[in-house]
């Protein structure tokens, strides 16, 4: 059955038809085509297909589009100024936070709110904020190191 | 995922009216047990029932002698209010322990509850901290509430509207997380409440529980010592590729004593 949705993804406001089942994670990248939130495993666990709801990290995969009725979501897509890189993306970068680039996208997005929530993290606490966020490439020490700088940077 | 219907109620009222009317209705909170348990087809409700657009479910209050959570508030909030670590820490402490960021960003305190998953955290707090969980229709006193396997004292219908918590003399959690999941093999929380010690055991068996020996014996002294020789019997027990029952019965000991030392 149809249900109208009325949010806005990255700035922009927009209306789609979605089935109830729909997911989040589905409607950002079939329907809007913004393919730069992946999907995993599809169960919670892993982490790529983090986004901002409201301004707060959370799973798409794990969310029904239609929860999402005014409100403001934002991708990966949404976070660089034009053509200027957002410092934790030029932070990951720099540092070389990753490998194959499949995590990146979800680790990106769960560092931005990790420093909104602590500015100033130790190594610990960036490694337990990264809880939700699976590297199977194992890159985890370049992704903390990146974290770390665009901490010390902001 | 199975389709259904989706509503979105704005009243309380509204939301209780549209269960009854359904064949096979569903309230959603958060959505962190529900959307995952759709997505590998274990349930199939005809209807869900959003309660995400209801004001006033969620927040916390501090009213004195009693945190007031709203059954809609996220795990995150509970850890990061500064009324819950300053009144209740080991309540903060366990909230920032559930799952993970993400999850604790949309997880809800009511969804946790009324799920009364067997392995998770909120309800070894409910328990231990005597609290009472408000509806849309009454009050319900923890040693009440939690029934079985995912099962609670909740009517078809019945809506969490709110959990009170007293304030304990101390309290604190240990938990004995999965490494994949984050859900407790073993939780143990304990509460001085003053006058009573209570001691809630989650992830061991198929219901959270209290475990009584360890309450008298805090009772007499609050210290790890206490309870150290307190073996746990493991009839029951959850028993899976994560644990033995027996294990989990051993556990049950190690948190109760690593959840009474910072306590103390």
């Amino acid at each position: 059955m149809g249900h109208e949705v009325s949010l806005k993804v990255n700035g922009q406001a927009i209306t789609e038809t979605v089935e109830a089942r729909t997911l989040l994670v589905d409607l950002l990248r079939e329907t809007l085509g913004l393919t730069g939130t992946h999907v995993g495993c599809d169960t919670s666990q892993c982490g790529a297909c983090v986004v901002h709801v409201d301004g707060v990290a959370v799973k798409s995969c794990t969310l029904l589009a239609v929860q999402l009725e005014g409100r403001d979501v934002v991708t990966i897509e949404g976070i660089a100024d034009g053509d200027t890189l957002h410092p934790m993306q030029a932070a990951f970068h720099e540092h070389h936070g990753l490998q194959c680039g499949f995590c990146t996208p979800g680790m990106v997005m769960s560092a931005i709110d990790l420093l909104n929530n602590n500015p100033d993290p130790s190594e610990r606490e960036i490694r337990a904020g990264l809880e939700g966020n699976l590297c199977r490439c194992t890159g985890y020490h370049n992704i903390v190191k990146a974290i770390a700088a665009c901490a010390e940077g902001s | 995922m199975y389709d259904f219907r989706y509503h979105r109620p704005a009243t309380l009222d509204e939301a209780s009216a549209l269960l009854a009317d359904c064949e096979d209705g569903v309230y959603l909170a958060g959505g962190q047990t529900l959307v995952s348990t759709l997505k590998q087809r274990l349930a199939q409700p005809s209807d869900v029932i959003d309660l995400a657009k209801i004001d006033g479910l969620s927040g916390v209050k501090a009213l004195g002698d009693t945190i007031e959570v709203g059954a809609m508030t996220p795990h995150a909030k509970v850890a990061a209010s500064g009324d819950v670590q300053k009144a209740i820490p080991a309540l903060a402490s366990l909230a920032a322990t559930i799952g993970d960021p993400q999850v604790r960003n949309q997880g809800t305190m009511g969804g946790s509850l009324a799920t009364n998953d067997p392995a998770a955290d909120y309800p070894a707090a409910v328990l231990a901290l005597k609290a009472t969980v408000h509806t849309d229709r009454r009050e319900i006193a923890a040693d009440d509430f939690f029934c079985d396997l995912f099962e609670t004292a909740l009517e078809p219908g019945e809506i969490i509207t709110k959990v009170s918590f007293p304030l304990p003399e101390r309290a604190g959690y240990a938990k004995f997380p999965n490494p994949a999941s984050r859900y407790a093999m073993v939780g143990v929380m304990v509460a001085d409440l003053g006058g009573a010690v209570r001691v809630a055991v989650t992830g061991a068996g198929p219901c959270v529980f209290r475990q009584r020996d360890m309450e008298a014996a805090l009772a007499t002294s609050f210290t790890a010592e206490a309870i150290a020789d307190i073996a746990m019997a493991h009839d029951g027990f959850n028993d899976d590729i994560h644990g033995s029952a027996e294990y989990r019965a051993h556990l049950v000991t190690v948190m109760a004593r690593r959840a009474v030392a910072p306590a103390d």
